[in-house]
């Protein structure tokens, strides 16, 4: 049995099929049909709804895609979809600045748009500035407006003239924050139907233990990649595990040395911190999925999924993370450049599972660099991503750490890259040395997001990038296209 | 809900502010979307959105996994077997036609016994839920007899395979033309194709009436279409298929042909199993079964002065037509027509070929053909510019057709009527300070190491009406009830681009009664028979006309009536401002009359019909008028590249376009803004790629990458042309804008190329295909810095 808000009414699922996504549970069962699905796979936000999750004393809410949430995942959230935001006759400021901006045209994308919009407006006090605008709404696509009205209208939806009166977010928070509270205890939380399982447990100790009653479990974090295995190869999964509940796996913590991030942790609750410490990855996070994603992926996820075109790899191999890994009988650390042993192949043995993720803190003196290559600026997978840590003492390199993501089955170091740059000044002779030593790294595949030849020319040309900005830092702008206003 | 207009009983006073007063909602008024706020609502429904009669099944298609081989065999028996599954059809179960080509035949419903593509559906199976079905549809067992496929243009040019006999336009020797030229070029480029990547995916919902006939639900910009081919493969007459289409979640020409498949799919379902059935593609299914943009290959030689200026121009134009015909025919003659774009070519030879590929086949997307034209002219533009060492501004200018000298006729025989683009360009010169930005480019270019900027102004003139001319006609249908609400009814489909609103807009104008008396209503086969698809930028012009007439018809009986009634003459009585006005002292209002009128028998219905004159062209002589007019604008774009990765952003656009006068800005602004950004996504980041197996690889959002919110110039200015009323007789002198202004994007591609060319100071023009990826940019600057290279090694050496 789950129990969750929707749209400020209690619901109880008894019996449910756990493979079944929230769009689809909205959409056929209950006929909410305000929700889109325009891809089923979380690339054009048709279908985006606003999940509130308890935060102290307050709810909190974050645009997702539906079409790639287990339905177990709502369970003590308030799930808001498009159909709750006009009250009467009364439209959400969101929606008559749409309405007010010709927003809409064919109205396909228009509710997703509304529910990111409807996010934006209380996450922001007044009307942000443009990038925030596209960093909240890069993952709706809309193929009608080009976009213009829709930005005109996140600015406009601040216009006090738009204000309601009465807001039942507000009114009756408190209200939503005790049904919620209710609903979030340390038991065990499973839904069964039509033959399949679904348990989160509230800690790590439970959930190893899961891990060794059901061998075959999978384990779900955002979902955001193990869903598409249920809407797109039609999968069944017979039992699901859910992390997003486990107390040890969603905290992020610090120590004297170390960044501690719980594996469970979606982007947007680890990215402060993490960018607290690495400004310099701020845009790689911004550009990793889409604000949807980030509200619902994780890093253990992003990790144990062991793709060869994760972006979180590459820089955490460049920073020298390791990963805190838990079974039933002990826990150890791995390096991370130990965990990825092949094409989705990994270190985990039965029955472990990632706890949580060590960042080290930066060495003065280092300097970070990533860089992202794609068709597209946001939204998009890495053609090429490139992570380069440096230490320069008397502008000699001494300590390098570069990792590539995109270029091989798995994200790795370029070993013979960094050795090209080790003890050499960054200037043009060691950088040619290190580009062609960057050929002899890798032999990247060529597919329908890029070639070879392209992949591994712009990876020795961010070589070129890096030298221009470490050694003139006034030099950064005119050196890359790819940043926001 | 929707609030009438107050009605109350207007006083003698009344007549003073007459001239003042305006209906809310007439033509010229920035009304919003007639759906606008069913659309943030979530309230507005789509066909998947429809609650379903009870017992209805979902239906899915099973897809061939080669690209082309004959089928030794299909065993159905898993599926057959599979949970929830309640019917199978394949080819053997179709009572009537099994060919759904929409002009010329080669479109099967299912496989018949040859895979022409891969995905190709070969059955569909209903079962009781949508995951059934498509889990069934996937347990088929096919064996194969494979055969090796044709699947890019090169390979299908080879083999002389073409879906339709080529076609030439010719105006006088261009090859003695060019060969006599000071300056000669001639190149190759390869234009890709475009996913339509409608958000609401190809979806209908078949119900069974009486008798064998079906009511559909769908979504779908050809309503009658659909209804005769329905008709024609279940073997019953027309008037038993009734089709009804509210809206889509876009169409964009990807519902104009290829809607009806599926539609076709659930109505055999429906009749065999006698209840209702849905089908609904998955995504990735969606965009493996459904066709796309033609790519083309153009060659051009072309012969010019030492200004620039064209004497002769040899084109071909190849396209990829797939495994079909479908309407590749006319989209290849809109390419051949749009090959001058707004250029005088005093001898030209344009021929274009209509490839056969063992691909899906590619159909109809905004534009049909004309940018494709258009993109390859421009291409050349650039080329005759660097070759001669000027702006390519100066020698875009040159060559537009203009009035005197006899330049004002296009290679297919029609006469430039009205030169708009000449004041239209300078006007956009100015007001984008091309001028100064060009100087300010230039220096910036020179100063930098890594980023080159690019700018280019392109102008854009498209022709407007069907080639295919029976296709130029329209009905409406307008029904007054007894307290002045309407109802409004034609025959064009509403899918986004604010048609619906347009129309009411036009009725509420003649009527002269408030837009919100109106309601527009789904466009239904039953209401308005004999239509034509909303396509080719005619949905106003042709519809808004037709309504116009239904809504002029009844104007009339209402003005004969009430001068009978109040003993006066027709000439006294006026609509003005939801009020009739008789005489000095005799005001109604609207709905009033309408209840006197129905009192007293007046019929309150009338339908409208139009037809658009001027049009002919012989095709055997490949000359004549194919258009009843040309719409016109133009677009500066400036680009930012990074010589190292070839990333770029467009950061910032000027667009002046003429739309006659508009019948709504702010829905024309929406067309155009969106057009140049659908055009951009073609141009630059949306890329099809197929593998050797011939399968689609980029069948997803995932992996073929429309332009997202960041990819809106930071700095974009649209303009609609002032004062351009359309001198041709159309709806309130409007020009069409649904399709021209995608086109204005090609200056984006042209800004690219000039921030390549810079690196060689503008000496090169760079060879840059389509789309322009951050890769094809980077191997672009590879070739034009080893060309460079090469060069100045050539020079120190001599």
């Amino acid at each position: 049995m789950i129990e969750f808000l929707l749209n400020g009414e209690p619901l109880r699922i008894t019996d449910e099929d756990p493979n079944c996504t929230l769009l689809d549970f909205l959409r056929d069962r209950l006929h909410h049909t305000g929700s889109k699905e325009g891809c089923a796979s979380g690339d054009c936000g048709a279908c985006t709804a606003a999940l509130g999750e308890l935060d102290g004393e307050t709810i909190h809410y974050k645009s997702i895609n539906t079409c790639i949430t287990p339905l177990g995942n709502v369970h003590g959230k308030h799930l808001v979809t498009v159909e709750e935001l006009k009250q009467g006759q009364q439209l959400h400021p969101a929606q008559q600045a749409m309405v007010d901006c010709h927003g809409s045209q064919c109205g396909f994308c228009t509710p997703g748009f509304v529910m990111s919009l409807f996010v934006l407006g209380r996450d922001e006090i007044s009307a942000p500035d443009r990038h925030r605008i596209e960093e909240s709404l890069g993952g709706n696509l809309c193929r009608c407006t080009g976009y213009r009205p829709i930005i005109e209208a996140a600015v406009q939806m601040f216009d006090p003239a738009l204000q309601a009166e009465r807001d039942p977010f507000t009114e009756r928070e408190a209200e939503w924050v005790k049904v919620l509270q209710s609903m979030n205890r340390d038991q065990d939380v499973e839904l069964s139907g039509g033959g399949h399982h679904y348990v989160a447990p509230a800690t790590s100790a439970r959930l190893a233990q899961l891990l060794q009653h059901y061998p075959a479990a999978r384990l779900v974090a955002g979902g955001t990649d193990l869903a598409l295995e249920l809407t797109q190869q039609l999968c069944s999964i017979d039992t699901l595990i859910y992390t997003g509940r486990v107390r040890e796996m969603i905290g992020v913590s610090e120590t004297d040395t170390h960044l501690i991030i719980g594996a469970a942790a979606s982007y947007n609750q680890f990215g402060p911190a993490l960018t607290a410490l690495y400004p310099e990855c701020r845009e790689l996070l911004e550009r990793l999925g889409s604000r949807q994603i980030r509200n619902q992926g994780t890093l253990g996820g992003n990790i144990g999924n062991a793709s060869p075109i994760g972006d979180m790899p590459p820089l955490l191999l460049a920073l020298g993370a390791s990963l805190r890994l838990r079974g039933a009988e002990r826990v150890r650390e791995l390096p991370l450049e130990q965990f990825f042993l092949g094409y989705k192949r990994t270190a985990l043995q039965a029955g472990e599972f990632i706890e949580a993720i060590l960042v080290p803190r930066p060495a003065p003196g280092d300097s970070l660099r990533v860089y992202k290559i794609s068709k597209r600026f946001e939204d998009d997978i890495s053609s090429s991503c490139g992570a380069f840590l440096l230490s320069l003492d008397q502008q000699i390199v001494t300590r390098v750490r570069v990792a590539f993501g995109g270029m091989d089955a798995i994200p790795r170091r370029a070993l013979e890259c960094e050795q090209a740059l080790l003890g050499k000044p960054l200037d043009d002779v060691a950088i040619a040395a290190a580009m062609a030593a960057l050929a002899r790294d890798f032999t990247p595949i060529s597919d329908f997001r890029a070639s070879s030849d392209y992949r591994l020319q712009v990876s020795q040309n961010l070589l070129k990038r890096l030298q221009l900005e470490l050694n003139s830092p006034s030099a950064t702008l005119l050196s890359r296209v790819n940043q926001h206003a | 809900m929707r609030n009438l207009p107050e009605t109350s009983t207007p006083t003698g006073t009344d007549q003073q502010p007459i001239k003042r007063e305006q209906i809310s909602g007439g033509v010229q008024q920035s009304v919003r979307h007639e759906s606008a706020e069913r659309h943030v609502s979530g309230e507005a429904l789509f066909t998947d959105d429809r609650a379903v009669p009870a017992g209805t099944l979902f239906a899915y298609v099973g897809l061939a996994s080669i690209a082309r081989g004959k089928i030794l065999s299909m065993d159905l028996s898993r599926v057959l077997a599979a949970e929830g599954v309640v019917s199978v059809v394949t080819l053997e179960d179709i009572p009537g036609h099994r060919d759904i080509g929409p002009v010329f035949p080669g479109d099967p419903v299912f496989a018949d016994g040859e895979v022409l593509f891969h995905g190709q559906p070969l059955f569909a199976v209903a079962a009781t839920s949508q995951t059934l079905a498509r889990r069934a549809a996937r347990l088929a067992q096919v064996d194969y007899e494979p055969w090796p496929a044709d699947l890019t243009i090169e390979q299908g040019l080879a083999a002389q395979s073409f879906v339709r006999p080529s076609h030439t336009q010719r105006r006088g020797d261009a090859a003695a033309a060019i060969a006599g030229a000071p300056r000669r070029l001639s190149d190759r480029m390869h234009i890709g194709g475009q996913e339509q990547m409608y958000l609401e995916g190809q979806v209908s919902l078949a119900c069974p009436d009486e008798e064998g006939g079906i009511t559909l639900y769908t979504s779908n910009q050809n309503p009658t279409e659909v209804q005769k081919l329905i008709a024609e493969v279940l073997a019953i007459p027309i008037s038993m298929v009734t089709v009804d289409m509210r809206r889509m979640g876009g169409g964009f020409g990807g519902k104009e042909t290829n809607a009806n498949q599926w539609a076709v799919i659930a109505s055999l379902l429906a009749r065999k199993t006698g209840r209702a059935v849905k089908v609904r593609l998955a995504r990735a299914d969606d965009m493996t079964a459904t066709g796309k943009r033609h790519h083309f290959v153009s060659d051009y030689d072309v012969g010019f002065d030492d200004q620039g200026l064209i004497q002769g121009l040899d084109m071909s134009l190849s396209a990829g037509c797939g495994y079909s015909p479908d309407l590749s025919d006319a989209i290849v003659d809109r390419a051949m027509f749009h090959a001058d774009n707004a250029y005088f070519l005093p001898t030209a030879t344009i021929t274009g070929h209509r490839v056969k590929t063992d691909t899906v086949s590619n159909t109809a997307f905004r534009g049909f053909g004309g940018p494709q034209g258009m993109v390859a002219i421009e291409c050349v533009m650039d080329d005759i510019a660097r070759a001669v060492g000027r702006d390519p501004l100066d020698v875009r200018k040159d060559n537009l057709y203009g009035p005197e000298g006899g330049r004002d006729t296009t290679h297919y025989g029609q006469t430039i009527e009205r030169h708009i683009l000449p004041g239209l360009i300078e006007q956009l010169e100015q007001t984008s300070d091309y001028r100064q930005r060009r100087q300010d480019i230039a220096a910036f270019n020179r100063s930098q190491p890594i980023l080159r900027k690019g700018l280019a102004l392109t102008p854009v003139k498209f022709g407007i009406s069907f080639t295919a001319q029976h296709l130029n006609q329209a009905g409406a249908l307008l029904h007054v009830y007894t307290d002045g609400s309407i109802q409004l009814n034609h025959g064009g489909t509403e899918m986004g681009q604010g048609l619906f609103t347009k129309v009411a807009q036009i009725v509420a104008t003649v009527l002269q009664v408030d837009m919100a008396r109106i309601l527009p209503t789904a466009t239904r086969t039953d209401k308005v028979p004999n239509t034509s698809p909303t396509a080719a930028s005619s949905g106003t012009d042709l519809n808004g006309m037709a309504a116009r007439n239904a809504a002029e018809t009844i104007k009339q009986r209402l003005t004969d009536f009430a001068a009978e009634h109040f003993q006066t003459t027709s000439e006294r009585v006026r609509f003005h401002n939801n009020r009739v006005y008789i005489a000095e002292d005799q005001v109604l209002s609207f709905g009033e009359l309408a209840q006197l009128a129905y009192l007293h028998r007046i019929s309150l219905s009338a339908t409208g019909y139009y037809r658009t004159p001027k049009i002919y062209y012989d095709r055997e002589q490949a000359q004549g008028h194919p258009f009843f007019y040309y719409a016109n604008g133009a677009a500066v774009s400036e680009v930012l590249v990074d010589t190292l990765t070839g990333e770029y952003r467009v950061t910032r656009v000027d667009i002046l376009q003429d739309v006659g006068q508009s019948l709504n800005p702010a829905l024309d602004i929406g067309q155009i803004e969106g057009a140049y950004i659908q055009g951009m996504g073609w141009l630059t980041t949306e890329e099809l790629v197929w593998g050797g197996d011939g399968r689609l690889q980029t069948n997803s959002p995932a992996s073929y990458k429309i332009p997202a919110i960041g990819d809106t110039p930071a700095e974009f200015n649209v303009a609609l042309l002032a004062d351009s009323p359309n001198v041709e007789a159309t709806i309130f002198h409007s020009k069409a804008v649904g399709e021209p202004p995608l086109m204005l994007s090609i200056s984006v591609w042209s800004a690219l190329r000039d921030a390549i060319a810079s690196l060689a100071d503008y000496q090169l023009s760079p060879r840059l295909d389509t789309p322009a990826t951050p890769e094809r940019v980077l191997n672009a600057i590879n070739s034009i810095k080893a060309i460079t290279t090469l060069q100045q090694q050539n020079r120190g050496a001599s």
